[in-house]
């Protein structure tokens, strides 16, 4: 009950907020609530540090995914993610056919980085953080991402959402300790209902 | 002892020579196998990162040295030397000094041009500049060009110059590679200065 109820303020200010005419009522996580698909416009971005400064960073531009937000519990929501290490882009082409290759995501044998939430809790307003399994170069491991409800609509909702994550567990240690151990995602995830 | 003498090179010197000569040895093998084109790209990463650690120590020692080489009095060449064989020798070390310190150079500014942006980090211990050149494929594809001509050409040179040395050695029989392994010939052997002693720095200018 509690967390329905905030998020149900938590939407119902975002609605405000938006002034938008037509959103002068408040919306209920039932209206939020629902199977939304992972949209092309969302932007799934890293970055990598170097020692001395700097470092690399870029994107992947395919990838796919669902998230069920739960009409009662929003921890009994799930969030399912795909992407395609192959599409990562940097803006340095020589960097991108390394990260492909068998030193770091090995496209061949591992097309796929795949994560799949175990656990949601709300953390704040509009703030949650998602547990789950991710799947890497044939290894699973819990990972956290912090997400933040950033903009919502009848037909969409989009979250802010960071996570940190050693690489090398993942058997990606190459480059350490030039370049960080941690990648730093972030991404905006925009979910569009089906 | 340490330093130069009339007639034979101090330790410093001889430690100079065969340190480098062997990191450069290992660098010119070390930086053919890593560009081999079907190397692991890991592996090739990492060999990549040990060339430029170890090619900056070849640097280094090699600012060292020329700056000893400066300051000290080299031996005269033995007496055994002809005219002509002096003379190349002479101008072949100079190459050699020179290509020592070319070759070093044009690999950091390959690092420092690079558009891969790599930090040069020394043995993993102190990020090393970058040369203030401007990144571009062009600069990088010119100095990679630099670096590999002049690093065989040195390679090169090296066996000449050790062919000379083992021809000094093993069919001239005399002190030449003997003094630069620091066996001391039996003085005043060819020198018709006595009063040089072993540690005595001679300072007449015989470059
Ligand atoms: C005396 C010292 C050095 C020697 C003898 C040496 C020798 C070599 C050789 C033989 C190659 C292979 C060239 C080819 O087959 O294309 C090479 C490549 C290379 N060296 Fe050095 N090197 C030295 C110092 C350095 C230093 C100090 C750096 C950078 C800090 C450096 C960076 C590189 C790089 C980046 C390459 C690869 C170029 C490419 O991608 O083709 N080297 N070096
Ligand atoms: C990268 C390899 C090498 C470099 C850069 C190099 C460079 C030099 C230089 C600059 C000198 C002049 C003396 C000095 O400044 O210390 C010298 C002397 C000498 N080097 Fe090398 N050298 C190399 C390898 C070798 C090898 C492999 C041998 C023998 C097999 C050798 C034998 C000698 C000898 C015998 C001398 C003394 C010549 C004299 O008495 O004037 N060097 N070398």
């Amino acid at each position: 009950m509690g967390h329905r109820a905030t998020l149900r303020t938590m939407i119902a200010g975002l609605a405000l907020l938006a002034a938008t005419p037509g959103w002068g009522h408040a919306v209920s996580l039932d209206d939020a609530a629902g199977r939304y698909a992972i949209d092309r416009s969302s932007r799934i971005g890293f970055s990598v540090g170097q020692v001395g400064g700097g470092g690399i960073s870029g994107k992947f531009t395919k990838f796919s995914g669902t998230f069920n937000l739960d009409q009662h519990d929003i921890g009994k929501s799930v969030v399912e993610f795909s992407l395609f290490p192959e599409t990562v882009a940097t803006g340095e082409p020589r960097v991108e056919s390394f990260l492909r290759s068998r030193a770091i995501f090995d496209i061949k044998d591992f097309p796929q980085i795949v994560f799949r939430s175990t656990k949601i809790s709300q953390t704040g307003e509009n703030t949650a953080e998602i547990e789950g399994k991710l799947t890497a170069r044939g290894t699973t491991r819990t990972e956290r991402f912090q997400a933040e409800l950033t903009k919502w609509n009848a037909h969409a909702i989009s979250f802010h959402i960071k996570g940190n994550i050693y690489r090398a567990p993942y058997n990606m240690a190459v480059g350490i300790p030039i370049y960080s151990n941690v990648v730093q995602f972030d991404m905006t995830v925009n979910g569009v209902r089906r | 002892m340490w330093r130069n003498d009339r007639s034979s090179f101090g330790w410093i010197a001889i430690i100079l020579h065969w340190t480098i000569a062997l990191l450069i040895g290992g660098l010119v093998i070390l930086g053919y196998v890593m560009t081999r084109p079907d190397i692991d790209p890991e592996l090739q990463f990492e060999l990549y990162q040990w060339h430029k650690s170890f090619g900056m120590l070849a640097l280094a020692l090699t600012v060292v040295r020329i700056a000893w080489w400066w300051l000290e009095v080299p031996p005269a060449h033995p007496a055994t030397l002809s005219r002509y064989e002096a003379r190349a020798a002479t101008a072949t070390h100079a190459l050699l000094r020179m290509l020592t310190l070319a070759v070093p150079l044009a690999g950091w500014a390959i690092a420092s041009t690079s558009t891969l942006a790599i930090p040069t980090f020394f043995f993993d211990l102190v990020v090393i500049p970058h040369l203030p050149f401007e990144k571009s494929e062009a600069a990088e594809a010119f100095w990679t060009m630099a670096h590999s001509w002049l690093a065989y050409g040195l390679a090169g040179i090296v066996l000449l110059h050790a062919a000379a040395a083992l021809v000094h050695h093993f069919l001239y029989r005399d002190e030449v590679l003997r003094r630069m392994l620091g066996i001391l010939p039996r003085r005043p052997a060819s020198n018709t200065d006595t009063s040089a002693s072993g540690s005595e720095k001679w300072d007449i200018g015989q470059r």
